[in-house]
């Protein structure tokens, strides 16, 4: 699966993007969410700020009880501040 | 049309393309976002646009084909740039043409306050050399939501 990462997400992930091989048990947005988080303090800290982090599947906005598969593209970011 | 481009852009002329070959516009209304000097005292300031391509351009059409699904539009124009701009420079322009003021005044207004909320862009501030984000304000929540009654 194929992540993307922007703004002060990717900032505190330090990462741009990864390519990653989701376990088994991870079938939603929420569950990669706890997955990625699990994996280190700058994950924990981007993912879990006040819960503000927006979630994309294929460049669409999706909820976090979103079903996922490895062939998505999924990004996290902030809420947009364009204008 | 959007166009999601870092080069800035010549107002005038695309206000005149937009209108110039349909005779059927009787109204065209435009606004342009400009980045502001917010710290007049800073000796360096500058705001970087971050962008997330491919889904940019695929929520500005989604948007600007909400607004020509609301309102009978002759033409509309979404410009939004990418990357490094200084004080005076230009962020974005959105215009709309319609036979009548109402539906261009009403759709411009509404390009705007949806695309702040769902264009996938950041903005990161630079005064002498230090970085912060730009947080998402509560006013821009409130200003998509009045267009979904």
């Amino acid at each position: 699966m194929k992540l993307l990462y922007f703004a002060w997400v990717k900032d505190r992930i330090g990462l741009s993007e990864e390519t990653v091989s989701l376990p088994e048990q991870v079938t939603t947005i929420s569950e990669l969410l706890d997955w990625l988080s699990s994996r280190g303090e700058n994950y924990a800290s981007a993912i879990n700020e006040g819960k503000t982090v927006r979630i994309a599947v294929n460049q669409n906005y999706a909820p976090e009880d979103r079903s996922i598969t490895d062939g998505d593209e999924i990004a996290l970011f902030p809420p947009v501040t364009g204008g | 049309m959007i166009r999601v481009q870092s080069e800035d852009f010549d107002f005038g002329a695309e206000i005149k393309a937009l209108s110039r070959d349909n005779h059927q516009i009787g109204g065209l209304c435009s606004f342009v976002g400009l980045v502001r000097d917010i710290h007049p005292d800073a000796e360096n300031q500058a705001m970087t646009l971050e962008h997330y391509p491919g889904m940019t351009e695929k929520m500005l059409e989604e948007i600007e084909q909400e607004a020509q699904t609301r309102w009978p539009l002759e033409a509309s124009l979404i410009i939004h740039r990418f990357g490094r701009l200084e004080p005076g420079d230009q962020i974005v322009l959105v215009a709309t043409a319609s036979r009548h003021r109402e539906a261009a005044f009403e759709s411009c207004h509404f390009l705007m306050d949806w695309l702040k909320t769902k264009a996938p862009f950041w903005k990161l501030e630079e005064v002498d050399g230090k970085g912060e984000w730009v947080e998402a304000r509560d006013s821009d929540d409130k200003a998509t939501r009045k267009w979904q009654q």
